[in-house]
């Protein structure tokens, strides 16, 4: 199987291929449109700012390839500002379009707790889901951010409450994201990687 | 359901061994840092943090690849720093595989870097760290590895330094530092109750008790520590297990 890391200056891409080699899964970088073209599975890491990702991915003319190859039903994970991309619009960048694979807007998390949200957090699980195959109900993830999709309607899978309840994991048909990073997670984090790579190959996991 | 305490080895480095010393001086060599990494990453470290203390621009090659080395091992978030003053230098140790960087000396100086690193790293990747000793009835910044001291009021410094993008603050005790006597809640909470962005204490840990004071009393997100680790005084598991019965939130591993 091949698997892309969408390449747009994402700090975290680095960790996210340390952490799919410890799997023992091979992985490439896709920068532009041709590459995505040729992937089975695609990754969206990201930290930062909403509006510099998505004008990364605009400079780089890859935002139409990602919308058409997650169309074309290419499995998509987004990682922490990769799943906030997904939306059509973020606070944090209120004049830049997100990729829109889903209707809503990430908000900016309120001031009630410390932020931004750093460290360790459990998750409240809403429905069963792929990418939590096999992760206890107690499992902590490493979250990093301030910003965070409130809802994602049917695709919410699993939330966290810090400041607000907002998503941690949602799942649509070949779309899967998580707020937090999974590369950081220790076992768990690797838990959830082996099943995006499980399901994105089929059945049989991972296979060319 | 709450967010974790994190329990935060740290490995000070002369860019490419570590070292340890009592009250930043009579360094001594404690071992190679990517080996020391892969074996908290296993024990249940929440976080590393690895600094370069030496700092000197000649170092800075070596050190990126300590950082290297470090990342490779670990499947948990990584912090390193030491001289940071620019947002190349920023980049550099951030490309060589760490999450955050820290910042001191050069954000006393221009407190304008951490604007610019915020704007470029987003805040969750600065970390301001200072290091704080008791002068009469407050707590004074120093800076260049604790060596100078500013004037500068480190409570003010931190809300200051918070306002303009840092995400985390990094306190260090100097009074504290390397005593094995405790941590210092009194300035933990202090700073603490300054800032809205997550706290991490330093300098003093010993036995776990004193996580559970800077973790209550001192109102610590996280607690850091050293020596204790390195020379396997506190093991990693035994801590949490012990902060987890006394209510503290934190994340148990194996």
């Amino acid at each position: 199987m091949n698997i892309a890391l969408v390449e747009y200056g994402a700090g975290n891409l680095p960790s996210v291929e340390r952490a799919l080699g410890r799997l023992g899964v091979a992985s490439q970088r896709a920068s532009t449109a041709e590459a995505l073209g040729f992937c089975d599975a695609l990754i969206l890491p990201g930290v930062g700012h909403f509006g510099a990702l998505m004008r990364s991915l605009g400079e780089r003319a890859l935002v139409e390839p990602l919308r058409k190859a997650v169309a074309n039903g290419v499995p998509l994970l987004g990682i922490c500002l990769g799943l906030q991309a997904m939306f059509a619009a973020s606070d944090e960048a209120p004049g830049d379009a997100g990729l829109s694979l889903f209707p809503q807007t990430v908000s900016e998390l309120p001031p009630t707790d410390r932020l931004p949200h750093m460290g360790w957090n459990q998750l409240r699980r809403v429905r069963p889901g792929k990418l939590l195959e096999g992760v206890p109900p107690d499992a902590y993830f490493y979250f990093a951010h301030s910003y965070a999709a409130l809802d994602a309607g049917e695709a919410g899978v699993a939330f966290c409450d810090h400041s607000a309840s907002f998503v941690a994991v949602l799942e649509r048909g070949n779309i899967f994201a998580t707020q937090f990073h999974p590369e950081k997670s220790g076992p768990v984090g690797a838990q959830i990687l082996s099943n995006f790579v499980k399901h994105a190959g089929g059945a049989n996991g991972v296979k060319r | 359901m709450s967010l974790a305490h994190r329990i935060i080895p740290c490995l000070d480095t002369d860019g490419e061994r570590v070292v340890k010393g009592v009250n930043f001086v009579n360094l001594r060599d404690a071992g190679d840092p990517a080996a020391l990494a892969a074996r908290y990453n296993i024990e249940g470290a929440d976080e590393l943090v690895v600094l370069d203390i030496a700092a000197s621009r000649d170092h800075r090659p070596t050190f990126l690849a300590t950082i290297r080395r470090v990342a490779a091992e670990l499947a948990i978030p990584l912090t390193a720093g030491g001289g940071v003053a620019t947002i190349d230098e920023g980049r550099a140790i951030l490309r060589a595989g760490a999450d955050k960087l820290t910042v001191n000396t050069a954000a006393i100086r221009n407190p304008e870097l951490l604007t610019v690193l915020a704007a470029e790293f987003g805040s969750q990747a600065v970390v301001l760290a200072i290091d704080a000793k008791r002068v009469g009835d407050r707590w004074e910044a120093f800076v260049r590895g604790g060596s100078v001291a500013t004037g500068i009021d480190a409570v003010a410094w931190a809300r200051q330094g918070a306002d303009r993008g840092a995400g985390e603050i990094l306190i260090t005790s100097m009074d504290k530092d390397g005593t094995r006597s405790g941590f210092d809640c009194a300035l933990t909470a202090a700073i603490s109750r300054a800032v809205t962005v997550p706290v991490i204490a330093s300098g003093g840990a010993d036995k776990p008790e004193t996580f559970l004071e800077v973790f209550r009393e001192g109102r610590a997100d996280a607690a850091l520590a050293a020596s204790i680790f390195h020379d396997s005084i506190q093991g990693l598991g035994e801590l949490k297990r012990f902060l987890g019965e006394q209510g503290v939130s934190v994340r148990q591993t194996g």
